[in-house]
């Protein structure tokens, strides 16, 4: 079978599952459209967590990025793991303890306030909407590269996939779906891997490959990949970092906090049936995430590797001659991997010294010695531009793995960011009939009406969410930064006093939640631009120097954020009336976990 | 329940035993994988230099035992003082 009906083949056999499940698992009440039924098993709902978590950008692009940063790409592995510690710890069981289907419910109840509600809601849909975009340009990314379809081909199709399960089948739909989907990306994420693992260090589990010899030699992978990278002149991968230590610092603690933040991950724990469970569900959700994540860096470090060694034969020798003119391969004799994703534009080729051989190395060097050499040899530059998004959409073809293998990572890809876009759309439906219709406009509708006004609430939310992965506005590419920055400085702050300050009013969170996004926001507009918009950047007024604040970049500041956020709710709270004695009360009884009853709407 | 003597010393206890895992969770991260990483590079495991393989795979091994430690302990907490659910 060809490439592409071995592609059309997979891909077509996934959907007809998720399809099957859809007409299996449809919602017949609010209970099994916001939280299926409240009866899911942690292990079940630990594996749905990790495939509504793990997005296009866990599966696409995280193994490029860390490539491409080295040591440094480790902030995204911890904080991206880390933060289920905090939700198993600080959130997660005493939200379920609480008992409603909705993030911004808890924030309206503890608060005794529509305004802290709306809030909540606001801030709820900004996370959510600009984590969307990214899920649909994945959807357009792998149809368009791996089925030969256009772009906005794939995102209709994706949509409808999405529309059937999630519109009539909710919570419900979405959960049963989200482990399928789960099993078919943590497939197509680790038998390639395996594959390269085994090629190049002879141990099939890429997390001791990772830490192995390098095929045939006493030297271990991470030296020999030092050794090329340094030669070449990038930064060492084993110790590269984004900037300053306190950088890197600050970025883990926001991304951390940030995943604990994100409603569409919390509302998966209102789908089991006890406190208990749901600490248990925290400890598989990150179970399943491990798999992949621990298998990324090895990823990384091997697709580097092999993408030096393609293009520079000194990589493989031993002792090689990085600059010898024979060793920098003839661009007509290239592999036909590169051929076909240089058609896709993530490979781009410019032969800037007329030798017809392509070199690739960091022409950024500072290194007096390196430029020496790259003088010497003739070098006029690096020649070969590399998406990052290459290290694992071409990584079996540069290993020349079975076809097969292939598709199933184009499956793969369609699988996580299909399974986020679902989770992320549940969460801004919900919010929309429930928190906003049911709870404060309408507050006499009826079960039936609000399964309802969820039903079209998710319909036209896809509806949005495609448009704007058809249109993806120009700032698209910050936009995940954003959602991690919004969730860390103002829904985590106001969870996390709602259960452990008996004392924190309305006044206090309201005040706080405002002051961490503005500041955050405030920070990353100096930076990009008011509202990502070209040209109203203004950090003239801060020097004209980036990072100004203590070399913080602007993606790392949620975490600062969440700080003032802190400090601006204990400074109001002191000076506004207190906390209702039944708010109280409220707090203390869900901190225990005996009277934990199946989520509902009530209120 | 109200927050009757048993309910306030359930409360002492669980911030405790939450406190101990977040200074392992600090620990093993912030601490292995970034503040002390260049130091412990000196170190070996296999062939991975010891503070990079923090920051890229030790640390989230420790992440998901921690969870399922705390997971166990705070149900025998819960038992103790009598507050878990049926």
């Amino acid at each position: 079978m060809g490439l592409q009906t071995m592609t059309y083949f997979v891909v077509g056999l996934t959907f007809a599952i998720y399809i099957g499940i859809a007409v299996w698992a449809r919602a017949g009440s609010t209970s099994e459209f916001y939280s299926a039924g409240g009866n899911v098993g942690p292990v079940v709902n630990g594996m749905a967590i990790g495939a509504d978590w793990m997005s296009a950008a866990s599966f696409i692009s995280m193994a490029g990025l860390i490539a491409n940063m080295g040591y440094g790409g480790g902030l995204f592995l911890m904080g991206w793991t880390g933060g289920y510690v905090l939700l198993a710890m600080l959130l997660a069981p005493y939200l379920r303890k609480f008992g409603k289907y909705t993030v911004p419910s808890f924030v309206s109840t503890r608060y005794y306030s529509t305004g802290a509600s709306v809030v909540a809601v606001l801030c709820l849909l900004m996370a959510s909407l600009t984590y969307i975009i990214g899920q649909m340009t994945g959807v357009g990314v792998a149809f368009s590269r791996f089925l030969g379809v256009s772009n906005s081909t794939g995102i209709y199709v994706g949509m409808a996939i999405v529309f059937m399960y999630a519109v009539f089948g909710g919570m419900k739909g979405i959960t049963y779906t989200q482990v399928a989907q789960y099993c078919v990306l943590i497939l197509a994420y680790t038998v390639p891997a395996i594959f390269i693992s085994m090629q190049l260090t002879g141990n099939p589990l890429p997390q001791l490959g990772l830490g192995s010899n390098f095929a045939g030699t006493d030297m271990t992978l991470l030296g020999k990949l030092d050794e090329v990278v340094t030669g070449l002149g990038f930064g060492k991968y084993t110790t590269q970092m984004p900037g300053s230590m306190l950088n890197m610092f600050v970025y883990t603690v926001s991304l951390m906090i940030g995943t604990a933040g994100l409603p569409h991950v919390i509302m998966r724990f209102f789908t089991v049936a006890t406190v208990k469970d749901a600490r248990y569900s925290a400890g598989w959700a990150l179970v399943f995430i491990a798999l992949l994540y621990t298998t990324a860096p090895g990823v990384a470090a091997m697709a580097r590797l092999n993408l030096h060694a393609t293009i520079n034969k000194a990589v493989m020798q031993s002792g090689g001659d990085l600059f010898a003119p024979e060793n920098s391969i003839v661009y007509a004799e290239r592999p036909d991997w590169m051929k076909r994703w240089e058609v896709t534009g993530l490979l781009k080729f410019e032969d800037k010294n007329g030798d017809g051989r392509i070199q690739y190395y960091n022409a950024k060097s500072k290194n007096a010695d390196f430029l020496a050499k790259v003088e010497a040899a003739g070098w006029k530059g690096s020649e070969l531009k590399v998406n990052r998004d290459i290290m694992v959409l071409a990584n079996p073809e540069i290993a020349m793995l079975p076809n097969w293998v292939i598709a199933l990572v184009a499956a793969g890809g369609l699988a996580a960011a299909l399974s986020t876009a679902a989770g992320l759309l549940l969460a801004i439906s919900s919010a929309i009939s429930h928190d906003l219709f049911k709870n404060i406009w309408f507050r006499d509708m009826t079960e039936g009406q609000e399964l309802m006004a969820g039903k079209i609430a998710m319909a036209c939310s896809i509806v949005v969410a495609g448009y704007l992965g058809l249109n993806p506005p120009g700032f698209a590419a910050g936009t995940v930064a954003i959602a991690f920055g919004l969730a860390a400085s103002s829904i985590f702050p106001c969870l996390m006093m709602g259960i452990f300050s008996k004392t924190m009013n309305k006044e206090g969170a309201i005040a706080g939640m405002l002051a961490g996004i503005g500041i955050t926001m405030f920070y990353v507009f100096a930076h990009k631009g008011i509202f990502f918009i070209k040209g109203t950047s203004f950090l003239g007024m801060f020097g004209g120097k980036a990072n100004f604040f203590f070399g913080i970049s602007p993606n790392a500041f949620g975490a600062i954020g969440a700080i003032v956020n802190f400090a601006v709710a204990f400074a109001v709270k002191n000076m506004t009336p207190p906390v209702p004695e039944d708010i109280a009360q409220m707090v203390e009884d869900v901190r225990i976990p005996r009277g934990s009853k199946a989520v509902d709407g009530a209120h | 329940m109200s927050m009757d003597n048993s309910g306030k010393a359930y409360w002492k206890d669980t911030l405790a035993l939450v406190r101990n895992f977040l200074i392992v969770w600090f620990l093993v991260s912030y601490g292995a994988g970034i503040l002390f990483a260049p130091a412990l590079n000196s170190i070996h495991l296999g062939g991975y230099p010891l503070g990079f393989w923090f920051a890229q795979q030790g640390s989230i091994y420790i992440f998901v035992a921690l969870i399922f430690i705390y997971a166990k302990m705070m149900s025998k907490l819960d038992e103790k003082y009598d507050v878990h659910e049926d």
